[in-house]
């Protein structure tokens, strides 16, 4: 078996005195798409944010393409191929979009096909137009894309890509959805965090389930679908 | 007033515009991506104008002037980029006000080592070859370096803005000045993008000083007052915007300009008015102005209301039963003291130095500790306190216990005039208001000599007959500071005290439940004002005389390295803090001349070794 390209054991977070990860273990291979599934409050963006290096207050192993991670500074984390779209977009609302794109640029990684403006503007057409644009002045919708352009600019290996699905119209959900799985088939593992179970159970293989910091569930994304009592007890609002 | 003089002191007032934008527009800068307001900026001017004046010194002709000034630039940028990596970046993540006095404690050490290297005589420099001349406007002179200077100004800032907006390294600021930890998540290296920006910054400022130098002496007092008008600009501007800082030069210096060459004009009603007096009020009446239209300064962008960043106090309770009688008892142990030690005692005089520091830090605390309001110019009311106790001795010839007992007055009135505007920021900004609130007192007394005494100040203060002795000054000293102290602590502990602590701790839920935020801290910020003053006019009884440096920045300084040296979170803080402060400066500073940078070097070492505040270290321990 393979070393997984993302591997993370034992992860605990906190904000001040509240404690949010309570160790969470998990794995994501290269090429696959894994779910983090749980209700608001569960911990998932923590998870993402802890594994960047955005929460100083962390501690436990993060391991990525063979290397311990876990202290590095974030710009380190960046540059070493993975990438972040996080749920509140966070774009850089006084920059243009296309400013937007190439302050995120890293150069190639060897034997993939760089993300280039073409490239990104072919899977996000809107972008295209709205290049010279203030990416303050873009729809929810679109500032969603970009999110997700940004991070695919930086030409990573793996995408934390945190509830892409809250707050858009549900033809961006779609194209959403469409946009991942070309992803994954170019070679690019992601991470997502959802709520939503169809659009989860629709792009990912594996998923693991979050409640109150911990990991309640892990296996396939068809076992979660099929195991009604889990959902019931851990995703239902 | 002539439309020549007018024409002149328009082209003056550009010329002007542009130092203060080269000054301004790097703090702004630096502050805009690093959220650090740096209080060395004007030391940096000030060196940016020494260094030059040695350069010069060795190269000479045309070519060798203009490298002097750019290699003051560079120098001064260089050592930035020291600074920065040096010991700012270890502070990103601490609190406000020990990130101030870090960078204050920097314009200590700069101070001393500019009076070290250059000594204290005032520099004059060359003038620049070839625009030693000047040109003719109207049949009147106008200096032909002037015109480089009104240059100057408008092509750094094209510079800036084409660098911010056309170059990726411009991109990478503006992202980091949005969001910092987002601009690091898509692989920004922050280190070297904020020292590269602090290099920038101190070059500019260091640029500034260097171009002012064929137009005024390089001197040791240039960094503060560079830093006031920075700041000034820097407010009115709005924080971190360029155009704003550019703007903002342009208002103040022409209405300096304005002033100067309106002259002395025979008003109807008001009689004769001298408006070139009021250039040094100019600028307070701009930014006054300017605060109650757009408190977030012409360009700037409203302050979203933060909630404290330091860990919560425990709640404020009364002291228990054997606190009172202990300090019951060391009060009578003080004040039975002078028998046993004798008139002739020097003890007497540094307790009574140390009482008043105590007054002083104490009228400090409230406002730092409970009301969260971090005054960086707290001198001033200290220093009106003096002023007003002198002025109605000598001038209006009120008895002493009088006037002692009006000096509250005094500063209680500055700071409810200045604090009706200060309680309208929060944080930085607030800390640089009252800095620059503090600037303007002291110059309006080192300048307006019929009145203040100017830099002599005003001598012959002494109290009355029956408190001329030590010992009788010694217990009044002490009955006053103990009654101030108790005063502070009854407000401390009354609902208006809680009010106080909870729009400190939560602006937001504090207005919620009905607490009117700004009219609780300006109430806060009067009473300090008049405690300070009170200690002010002790001040000026014990010592016969008072100048200006009653109000300076560094006695601000003192009082806050006090409270923090105390510790933040009690009561008792500044009464160690003070007492500790005075006995130590009393034995050091006979001892070493550059007692100034010492202090410096020792509040580097505390930010440094308790980057958390000294606070926690206590908490943790206790």
């Amino acid at each position: 078996m393979t070393e997984p390209l993302l591997h993370v054991r034992d992860l605990t977070a906190r904000y001040g005195a509240a404690q949010i990860l309570f160790g969470i273990s998990f794995d994501l291979n290269a090429g696959e798409a894994v779910a983090l599934m749980g209700r608001n409050g569960a911990g998932k963006s923590t998870t993402m944010k802890a594994i960047l290096g955005l929460i100083d207050a962390r501690a436990g192993v993060v391991v990525f393409r063979g290397e311990h991670i876990s202290r590095w500074p974030t710009y380190k984390i960046a540059r070493a191929g993975l990438a972040y779209a996080p749920e509140d977009r966070r774009i850089f609302a006084d920059l243009t979009v296309r400013e937007n794109l190439d302050i995120a640029a890293l150069p190639a990684r060897p034997g993939r096909e760089p993300w280039t403006h073409e490239r990104i503007f072919a899977l996000f057409p809107n972008l295209r137009e709205a290049q010279d644009r203030s990416a303050a002045r873009m729809s929810g919708g679109e500032q969603q894309m970009l999110t997700v352009a940004r991070a695919l600019m930086g030409n990573p290996y793996a995408l934390l890509l945190d509830e892409p699905s809250e707050g858009v119209a549900p033809i961006v959900v779609e194209a959403m959805a469409e946009t991942v799985l070309k992803l994954k088939g170019e070679g690019v593992a992601i991470l997502l965090s959802e709520q939503n179970l169809p659009f989860a159970a629709r792009v990912c293989d594996r998923a693991y389930v979050l409640e109150k910091g911990e990991i309640r569930f892990s296996g396939a994304m068809d076992a979660l679908m099929r195991d009604e009592a889990a959902r019931r007890a851990w995703l239902e609002v | 007033m002539t439309a020549a003089s007018l024409a002149v002191q328009f082209l003056n007032g550009l010329a002007n515009a542009s130092t203060l934008f080269l000054l301004a527009c790097g703090l702004s800068l630096i502050f805009g991506v690093t959220r650090i307001v740096n209080f060395a900026h004007g030391s940096l001017y000030m060196l940016g104008a020494y260094v030059a004046w040695s350069l010069t010194q060795h190269l000479s002709g045309g070519v060798g002037f203009w490298a002097s000034m750019f290699g003051a630039a560079v120098a001064v940028a260089a050592l930035g980029a020291l600074i920065e990596s040096a010991l700012l970046r270890r502070l990103y993540r601490s609190p406000e006000l020990l990130q101030l006095l870090a960078t204050f404690a920097l314009t200590l050490i700069i101070r001393d080592a500019v009076l070290y290297i250059w000594g204290p005589e005032d520099l004059l420099g060359p003038r620049a070859p070839g625009l030693a001349g000047s040109i003719n406007i109207l049949g009147r002179a106008f200096p032909q370096y002037d015109v480089v200077l009104i240059v100057v100004g408008p092509l750094v800032l094209l510079a800036l803005h084409v660098l911010l907006t056309r170059t990726r390294w411009g991109a990478m600021v503006r992202a980091a000045t949005q969001d910092r930890d987002m601009a690091a998540a898509v692989g920004v290296n922050q280190a070297i993008l904020f020292t590269s920006v602090f290099a920038l910054g101190s070059g500019l400022a260091g640029l500034a000083g260097a171009l002012q130098l064929p137009r005024e002496p390089a001197s040791a007092s240039l960094d503060l007052f560079a830093i006031g008008d920075a700041f000034v600009v820097v407010v009115v501007g709005g924080m971190g915007s360029i155009p704003g800082a550019f703007v903002a030069a342009l208002i103040i210096a022409e209405i300096k300009a304005l002033c100067i060459a309106l002259g002395s004009v025979d008003l109807p009603l008001l009689g004769t008015v001298a408006f070139p007096k009021f250039t040094l009020v100019a600028e307070f009446i701009v930014m006054a102005v300017v605060l109650i239209v757009r408190p977030w300064g012409l360009f700037g962008q409203p302050q979203s209301i933060q909630r404290a960043l330091n860990p919560a106090e425990p709640p404020s309770h009364a002291a228990p039963r054997w606190f009172y009688w202990l300090a019951g008892a060391l009060c009578f142990a003080l004040a039975v003291a002078p028998l046993a030690l004798g008139e002739t005692s020097y003890a007497l005089v540094l307790a009574i130095d140390i009482f008043i520091a105590i007054l002083f830090a104490a009228s400090l605390y409230s406002l730092v500790g409970p009301g969260g309001m971090h005054s960086f110019g707290h001198a001033a009311y200290f220093g009106l306190g003096a002023y007003a106790a002198a002025l109605l001795l000598k001038s209006a010839g009120a008895p002493m216990p009088v006037a002692l007992a009006l000096s509250p007055l005094g500063g209680a009135l500055g700071a409810l005039l200045f604090g009706w505007f200060c309680v309208r920021l929060s944080g930085v900004y607030f800390a640089m208001l009252t800095l620059a609130f503090s600037q303007i007192v002291w110059s309006i007394a080192y300048q307006w000599d019929a009145v203040t005494g100017g830099s002599n100040g005003l001598i012959g203060v002494w109290p009355s007959q029956w408190l001329a002795s030590h010992t009788a000054y010694y217990w009044l000293s002490l009955a006053l500071c103990v009654a101030g102290l108790v005063f502070l602590r009854i407000i401390h502990l009354s609902p208006f005290g809680a009010a106080l602590r909870a729009a400190r701790d939560n602006p937001l839920r504090a207005e919620a439940i009905g607490i009117d935020r700004r009219s609780v801290q300006w109430r806060a910020f009067t009473i300090a004002g008049a405690v300070g003053g009170l200690a002010g006019g002790l001040f000026a009884f014990s010592k016969g005389s008072i100048s200006p440096e009653t109000l300076s920045v560094s006695r601000s300084i003192d009082g806050l390295v006090m409270v923090l040296f105390g510790g933040v979170e009690s009561a008792l803080g500044p009464i160690v803090g003070a007492a500790g402060f005075v006995a130590l400066q009393d034995t050091i500073a006979r001892h070493v001349d550059y007692w100034r940078a010492m202090l410096g070097f020792f509040m580097l070492a505390l930010t440094l070794l308790f980057p958390g505040g000294l606070a926690g270290v206590w908490r943790r321990r206790s």
